[in-house]
């Protein structure tokens, strides 16, 4: 026997929450999916896509779709709004607090809309 | 064949102790046994739990990290028989495993005192998750409780009880709290800031009985001295006792009061068998805290990995703490039990700190001490005491409190390099000077990771920050002012470059100046300098990606998530009718309202997807925005002056109206304020601002570079007597000369107390032009006040920047997170410990 994985409730699927333009380059917008507030940034001016949760571990407040989008060392990063921190678009850690990861979700674009794998 | 090493506990010495192993690559098979139903999680922030922190995140491994390592843990199965004859290990759910080597990492169990009652329904201990999951579904109902011990351990309980919500007491059995770390002194100043914080603490009270309400449960605590205390639920925490049954049931030798007896190899009795942490008794001591468990994991893991010359030779019992936000330190010989130590101590009851140094008799080295209420110089003390260093001359300036002028008294440069400086991780000052020379290492964050110092309880940060300035400083590389990784200049060269090459987008500068993407420094930054240069509207499709959260919704967040809109009232002049329009909005729309600090009135509470619904109110009655969002000019504060009363000189409120109408929206390296006063008696408090006008019988006295706020400073007199005319000169050159040379973030005040020549400087640079940039400044000011437009305004009349003012992008439902509830007439967001009760109240 070894350490067991949680079981995600939800089968996770494809959805689609917008089509690229309305998401500024460089700026986020925040889907609901599946009853999940989940913060979507794109990357860049072309369709360079992440999805991570939207609610800010430090502040408790589901806001980090409104974040200033970066990077540090050439990793994809937002700041929270409330307090500044900084979370990886890759892989959700944040980068001032390495105890604290946030879940990341699959993201791309299909024929011009943003999907999100959540 | 590979040997079988099977480690029982997995807590945080445990876990650790598996680090070890998994890092030094060791050739074992290694098989865990964990009772608990979760793998190791920080048990010292156990109190974190209740204040939001969930199990994931105190928990201590790193996803994968057993499976990565190919170890097996048996989690929520105890190990309830070793035979030592046979070498098995059996556990609860009947599971029995060979082993080569045992580690024995059992940790210790609370300590319940023997009362009558103490089993009661109500009662709880306070060592698991488990056992916080249990008292907090019990406290559902409860309103006060009680945590019996006054200890390390009480005070964290008290923590996580009044993180609940319930109103805490402590008793303690000692006269004192922390008896054990710090003196009857020490113990006074810490209960009369627990006080404060308003749990109740009880000291010297002996608990006869627990008595049940009619139902059985716990009702109230009976005391030997005839006193007793109602309470809904108990929490022992007095003390910890090693956990030893399975060492006892195998024979292994445990010490006359517990403890399973081991030697400098962390071996027990039987050579086969390892024990570490709080079960494990070394030279008749039981070490109760982590730092030492650590330490025994690394040992028992060098010996298993055949590197024997690492022992366990004891550990030093100081700690830094801080309990319930107070500072509580005790290192060393606190109490001064070495023959012919002498005390120095400070007992500030108006600071409320309490440091105490025990030194030699001859008061030239630190033997130990205590501190309270103030631990910062904790870390300088233990490396004076560790390390036997001279004390400076007069050792009471260690604890003093620090005065301006008067700098420590020890550098970091004068400690050896075997100095410990993290004890948490045991990482010496040689270790991190090595580190930072030869992997190049520039800032705090990667020296922290690649040497694990002030990666544990943190509180050799100071420290380490301090090693690295030296450690630059020495290497000769300058600290620059670079504003981030992505722009090698300082935000005075960015604005020279951003005017001279006519630069009007964040790209443009990335492109010509910059590197990769930019940041949450350098995007607001760069936008602020382009609205100070071109005025553009910062919500353009080009600018909106570089604003700070308020900018980028022209409102300010709040800690909900929610904003405060803030309409501009020039001057703090408002008629009746537009008093009303804000008052109907603020009840159409559910807002708080205030009056604000500078003659404003702040709605507080509106959701993203109301703001334009409420500014198209606004805009339609006739107010445009406050830029209270903004590092922008705030508001211009006026007393009512000549136009009423008897005393004014001057119509201060005209002028404050104009002055805050040709200012309104400019954009600056921070907020900036002003104030015009009609006489002398300053009722607008002029002084206390960026820039303050007050009203002579001649004129206008121009005062710059007041700040009230974090570090108050009176502004000085910049000109005396000024025609209305000059006086606007005069403040366009000023706020256009600060925009150009001040720092990212740097007020007026902290600017001027840099700028060389001080007040002399700017009267030559504002008033006689000693740089020949004034016409330059006043046109560049021309621009700004020509092409003002209210944002809110633009913003309303364009649907694409609209399409932004909403919480989802694919519903149009509001964030169901936001939670009201009513205080004082009035809506306010819940804390974190009122959600559930509010969220209950709506089902």
């Amino acid at each position: 026997m070894s350490q067991t994985e949680s079981i995600q409730p939800i089968t996770k699927q494809w959805t689609t929450i917008c089509p690229l333009d309305r998401i500024l380059p460089n700026t986020g917008v925040c889907a609901l999916v599946n009853d999940r507030q989940i913060a979507v940034f794109r990357v860049g001016e072309e369709e360079d896509v992440y999805a991570i949760e939207n609610l800010d571990p430090f502040s408790k407040a589901y806001v980090l779709s409104r974040g200033i989008v970066g990077d540090h060392n050439g990793i994809p990063k937002v700041a929270s709004p409330i307090y500044k921190q900084n979370f990886s678009l890759l892989t959700g850690e944040c980068l001032d607090d390495l105890t604290i990861k946030l879940q990341t979700f699959a993201a791309q674009v299909v024929d011009g809309q943003v999907q999100v794998h959540g | 064949m590979t040997k079988r090493l099977v480690t029982i506990g997995n807590g945080m010495v445990g876990h650790r102790f598996l680090e070890q192993m998994a890092a030094k690559g060791a050739d074992w098979e290694l098989i865990c046994f964990c009772e608990e139903p979760r793998v190791a999680y920080d048990r010292v922030n156990l109190s974190g739990y209740f204040a939001g922190k969930t199990a994931a995140d105190l928990s201590l491994v790193a996803p994968d990290f057993y499976k990565d390592n190919n170890i097996q843990v048996h989690v929520g199965d105890k190990a309830v028989r070793i035979d030592r004859a046979n070498k098995t290990v059996t556990s609860a759910k009947g599971v029995t495993i060979s082993y080569d080597k045992l580690v024995l990492a059992t940790g210790s169990y609370p300590f319940v005192p023997p009362i009558k009652g103490n089993d009661l329904p109500g009662t709880f201990v306070y060592r698991t998750i488990c056992d916080l999951e249990a008292t907090e579904a019990y406290a559902k109902d409860c309103k006060v409780g009680v945590v019996v011990g006054g200890g390390l351990l009480g005070l964290e309980c008290a923590n996580a009880l009044q993180n609940l919500g319930l109103k805490t007491h402590v008793v303690e059995f000692m006269p004192r709290l922390m008896p054990v770390q710090v003196d009857d002194a020490g113990g006074a100043t810490l209960r009369q800031k627990i006080e404060d914080l308003g749990i109740g603490i009880h000291t010297g009270k002996s608990t006869t009985e627990i008595v049940a309400d009619e139902h059985g449960r716990v009702h109230k605590m009976q005391f030997a001295d005839g006193t007793e205390l109602l309470t809904d639920t108990i929490v022992f925490s007095a003390g910890i006792r090693p956990q030893d049954e399975l060492a006892r049931q195998c024979g292994l030798k445990i010490g006359d009061r517990g403890g399973i007896a081991i030697d400098d190899n962390c071996q027990t009795s039987d050579p086969d068998v390892y024990a570490i942490g709080e079960c494990a008794l070394y030279n008749n001591q039981i070490f109760g805290l982590v730092a030492p468990g650590y330490r025994m994991a690394e040992v028992a893991a060098d010996r298993l990995c055949g590197n024997e010359t690492n022992n366990f030779t004891g550990a030093d019992m100081s700690t830094k703490l801080k309990l319930l936000g107070i500072d509580v330190a005790s290192f060393g010989d606190a109490f001064g039990k070495t023959a012919g130590s002498k005390v120095i101590a400070i007992d500030d009851a108006i600071a409320g700190t309490y440091k105490k140094l025990v030194v030699n008799e001859d008061g030239t080295r630190l033997l130990g001490g205590i501190l309270v209420g103030d631990a910062t110089v904790y870390g300088t003390l233990l490396q004076l005491m560790q390390n036997q260093m001279a004390l400076p001359p007069h050792p009471e300036d260690l604890i003093l409190p620090h005065r301006s002028g008067v700098s420590m008294a020890m550098g970091v440069e004068q400690l050896p390099d075997t100095a410990q400086i993290c004890s948490c991780n045991n990482v010496t000052k040689g270790q991190i000077c090595t580190a930072i020379q030869e992997q190049e290492l520039r800032d705090i964050g990667s020296v922290k990771s690649c040497t694990n110092a002030g990666m544990g309880c943190g509180g050799c940060v100071p420290l380490v920050t301090d090693l690295l300035k030296a450690e630059l400083k020495k290497a000769g590389i300058a600290v620059n002012n670079n504003i981030c990784e992505h722009f090698a200049f300082s935000r005075q060269e960015l604005y020279s470059l951003v005017r001279s090459q006519d630069i009007h987008s964040f790209q443009q500068l990335l492109d010509r100046h910059g590197t990769g993407r930019g940041c949450e420094i350098c995007k607001p930054l760069v936008g602020s300098i382009l609205a100070s240069a071109w005025n553009d509207q910062i919500l353009d499709a080009p600018h909106v990606s570089l604003q700070d959260t308020n900018d980028a919704f022209l409102a300010n967040i709040q800690r909900d998530g929610t904003y405060s809109v803030i309409p501009r009232i020039p001057g703090g002049e408002i008629t009746p009718d537009k008093l009303i329009v804000l008052g109907q909005v603020a009840k159409d729309f559910g807002l708080y309202t205030k009056i604000t600090g500078a003659q404003r009135i702040d709605l507080l509470g509106a959701r993203v997807d109301q703001l334009p619904l409420i500014w198209q109110q606004l805009v339609a009655a006739g107010f445009e925005s406050g830029h209270a969002y903004g590092k922008a000019l705030r508001t211009v504060k006026s007393c009512v002056g000549s136009t009423w009363c008897r005393f004014g000189v001057q119509d201060s409120v005209s002028l404050a109206i104009e002055v805050e109408l040709r200012y309104r929206g400019l954009r600056a390296p921070h907020k900036f304020k002003s104030a015009v006063s009609g006489c002398t008696r300053e009722c607008a408090e002029a002084q206390s601002k960026d820039f303050g006008i007050i009203a002579t019988e001649k004129g206008w006295n121009l005062y710059v570079c007041g700040n009230g706020g974090m570090k108050p400073q009176h502004a000085q007199l910049l000109a005396a007597d000024l025609d209305k005319e000059t006086l606007i000169r005069y403040v366009d050159r000023f706020l256009m000369f600060y925009i150009r040379t001040a720092n990212r973030l740097e007020r007026t005040a902290t600017w001027f107390n840099k700028l060389e020549g001080g007040i002399e400087y700017l009267q030559a640079v504002i008033i006689n032009d000693s740089l020949g940039i004034a016409e330059e400044l006043e046109a560049e000011m021309a621009h700004q006040v020509a092409t003002y437009a209210c944002e809110w305004n633009a913003t309303l009349q364009d649907p694409a920047k609209l399409q932004r003012f909403q919480h989802f992008v694919n519903t149009d439902a509001p964030d169901p997170n936001i939670v009201v509830i009513e205080e004082r007439g009035q809506n306010r967001p819940v804390f974190e410990h009122e959600r559930q009760l509010s969220e209950l109240q709506l089902k």
